[in-house]
């Protein structure tokens, strides 16, 4: 009896200073808007990191998406926000970098693994110094259902004229609905709409880089015509399209009764773990047969360290850690859809995934149009842009006024050139 | 005798009144007065070349005076005016109805339908804008099915999606969850007019509706003044259905955009819009004089006038 009760004196004295040692651990919080990824990071991603790095421990902690912007600035003010901070791309962070509350990252041993296009979205306007890591970009195009396709004997759709044939068939048969789009949460139709099938017409970077410099209008037809195709969807969405959900319409696909989605990549876990038939995605369809295509291939998230943190070289470790292939590999295998903005190719063993990042190989990428510089001011373009694009398909306004009205508002504070 | 007259009379100085105020005073500024004072104060304060600056009357100039910030502000403006509009006439009166057929003496299961129409109140708005989405869901909603079965879907339409209807279809979801409150007060203030009152009514010839309309309904006036402005202050405050419902960019078209929304979005920011202060406490001192405005005209104007009856 005594030896027992000696075994378990001898082993809590034991276990008490391990626990000792843990708590000589530097602890790392992560902010984060992924409250999707938490297991992912919990099972993977932070068990890797930690074996390789002893003594520095993470702790993810998500918010809610619409919420983390507002919370992560009142908390940064505040100065009770985590060490690594989740990057939204462009100014939400580059503001957060002029106020001295992200860390200058240029220096930063693991960057020389992204390209200036990746590392684009977290630097200043002048690409000198970066302050976050590229993480995960998205990409735009279609998903449909394979099964759906074959039944009705519907290639592949490559040029416009082949995707609205496309479309008349589905519609003439009658038991899909050929689009799965609603306007009611109107970010869907600017998002997966505008910004999906626009860079044909912009011609990608050319086009937004004009926008930016004033060469190019809102009401230009290259920016009108987008409009005009999306009010052509109108007939091919769903009854009562005016108020279906987003999810509404992620479940109207993945239950089978839609022919096409328009998607961007990070519906592809979703999907393949919900849906019943065989999937496939097209990019968004060219004029004309034999046209430069362009894809919106979006960095969305990276990764910043706050300036306050008190471990500044142990979030460095992690941030050159982020920056690794080791991280690209497991993060977009995870996540298939997230893809990696590293230089090194990852292999990914989703098929889904393989198509969409197989179109980088072909077609020229480009950012969303709103996302940099242009909604810095008020009215937000982003925003009135998600409204516009609505009102487009709803046909509340004609896509020439919903230019105008773009175009006005964003003349009300933006001078091109300054 | 004159001499217990004449004594001064010693009061001892009543500590306990402001020993039992404290509490209550000091809850009251920490968490109201300041925070009422500090948005006025920052309404009149905004960022000049990186610094919080006195800047006077230089936010309402902005927002009454650049088209597009009066634009937003005089459509929340009139949305919300539409907004306490539908609950004046669909809200209240509906409550008052329900009220009075409650007091009817012969009605059975009184305590059942009291709390049955009382419980949506109690639900959270989050509850009420969730489950009101999937009713009038055009994919899954029951609205169509059930206007199927009485032969009524040509008059289903996707109405939280459509920039009209979308205004109205909100604003009866708040009458759905809200008219507990207009039913309960109105019962209790009928419940407590007094046998005698009604009794010699009866004797003098006045039943059913008309002794509703001639002996009740004034009586319970006062009443349905408090519910007035309790909707109004209600109302002009109001933003989480609409927020749970059409989100924060208030859709479509910002034809559901009410004061609380336009707030919220300038105050904290919304996706790519980052959040301005001094605004947002411009917008919100608007409001608090709005309501503050409303609030004295019904105390001087109407309350001051309106008959009270003692027993």
């Amino acid at each position: 009896m005594t030896r027992f009760l000696k075994g378990m004196l001898f082993a809590s004295t034991v276990l008490a200073s391990a626990g000792a040692v843990h708590a000589a651990d530097v602890t790392l919080t992560i902010e984060s808007w992924r409250n999707d990824d938490l297991a992912i990071w919990q099972e993977k991603l932070i068990p890797a990191f930690e074996k390789a790095n002893p003594g520095i421990k993470l702790k993810f902690s998500p918010t809610a998406p619409t919420e983390y912007n507002a919370s992560l600035n009142a908390k940064l003010d505040a100065g009770s926000a985590g060490d690594i901070i989740t990057c939204r791309p462009f100014d939400a962070s580059l503001e957060l970098f002029n106020k001295k509350q992200l860390v200058d990252l240029t220096s930063l041993s693991g960057m020389a693994n992204f390209s200036p296009v990746a590392k684009a979205a977290w630097s200043t306007d002048d690409g000198k110094s970066t302050f976050c890591v590229p993480m995960a970009s998205v990409i735009h195009g279609f998903i449909y259902n394979k099964d759906a396709f074959d039944k009705l004997g519907i290639s592949v759709p490559k040029t416009n004229e082949e995707f609205f044939a496309a479309l008349d068939k589905i519609k003439k048969d009658g038991n899909y609905i050929p689009l799965a789009m609603g306007t009611k949460d109107l970010w869907e139709a600017a998002t997966m709409g505008y910004q999906n099938i626009g860079p044909n017409y912009w011609k990608g970077e050319d086009g937004r880089k004009a926008l930016i410099e004033g060469k190019e209008k809102l009401t230009d037809p290259e920016w009108v015509k987008p409009y005009e195709e999306l009010a052509k969807w109108k007939p091919y969405l769903g009854d009562g399209f005016e108020a279906q959900t987003y999810s509404d319409s992620q479940n109207l696909f993945t239950l089978g009764r839609a022919a096409i989605y328009p998607a961007g990549s990070w519906e592809i876990a979703l999907f393949t773990s919900q849906a019943q038939f065989k999937m496939g995605a097209f990019p968004p369809p060219v004029l004309k047969a034999g046209d430069t295509g362009y894809i919106s291939d979006h960095p969305d998230i990276g990764v910043g360290l706050n300036a306050k943190s008190t471990h500044q070289e142990e979030a460095k470790k992690f941030l050159t850690w982020v920056a690794s292939p080791e991280f690209a590999n497991i993060y977009a295998n995870a996540l298939p859809g997230f893809f990696s903005l590293n230089s090194t190719p990852v292999k990914m063993s989703d098929p889904l995934a393989q198509e969409f990042v197989s179109w980088r190989a072909s077609f020229k990428p480009t950012v969303r149009s709103t996302y940099q510089i242009l909604s810095r001011g008020k009215p937000n373009l982003e925003n009135e842009t998600w409204v516009e694009s609505a009102n487009v398909i709803n046909g509340t306004d004609t896509p020439k006024v919903a230019g105008e009205k773009l175009q006005k508002g964003l003349d009300g504070w933006y001078k091109p050139g300054k | 005798m004159t001499d217990i007259d004449t004594a001064p009379i010693k009061r001892p100085i009543r500590w306990h009144i402001g020993v039992f105020l404290a509490p209550a005073f000091v809850v009251y500024t920490a968490i109201m007065i300041l925070p009422l004072i500090e948005t006025l104060r920052l309404s009149f304060y905004n960022t000049v070349d990186g610094a919080s600056t006195f800047v006077g009357l230089a936010n309402y100039q902005v927002l009454f005076g650049e088209q597009r910030w009066s634009h937003d502000f005089w459509n929340a403006l009139v949305n919300n005016l539409i907004f306490f509009v539908i609950h004046m006439c669909v809200q209240n009166p509906i409550g008052i109805a329900l009220a009075a057929l409650l007091s009817v003496p012969k009605l059975r299961f009184v305590a059942f339908y009291r709390t049955a129409i009382f419980l949506p109140t109690l639900l959270s708005f989050v509850i009420v804008g969730f489950i009101w989405k999937l009713i009038l869901s055009p994919i899954w909603g029951v609205a169509p099915w059930l206007m199927s079965l009485v032969g009524a879907k040509w008059m289903f339409a996707p109405w939280l999606g459509q920039s009209g209807p979308a205004l109205i279809a909100v604003s009866l979801i708040s009458n759905w969850q809200y008219i507990g409150i207009p039913m309960m007060l109105i019962y209790a203030a009928l419940l407590s007019i007094p046998e005698e009152v009604i009794e010699a009514a009866e004797m003098d010839g006045i039943t059913g509706w008309s002794q509703f309309w001639k002996i009740k309904l004034p009586l319970i006036l006062p009443a349905i003044g408090i519910i007035s402005i309790l909707t109004f202050v209600g109302n002009f405050n109001a933003f989480d259905l609409v927020y749970t419902v059409q989100g924060a960019l208030a859709g479509p078209d910002m034809s559901t955009d009410i004061l609380g929304t336009l707030l919220y979005r300038t105050f904290f920011g919304f996706q790519l819009q980052l959040g301005d202060r001094s605004m947002g406490a411009t917008i919100a001192t608007v409001m608090f004089l709005i309501i503050l405005a409303g609030v004295s005209f019904y105390l001087f104007a109407i309350q001051r006038r309106m008959r009270r009856y003692q027993f």
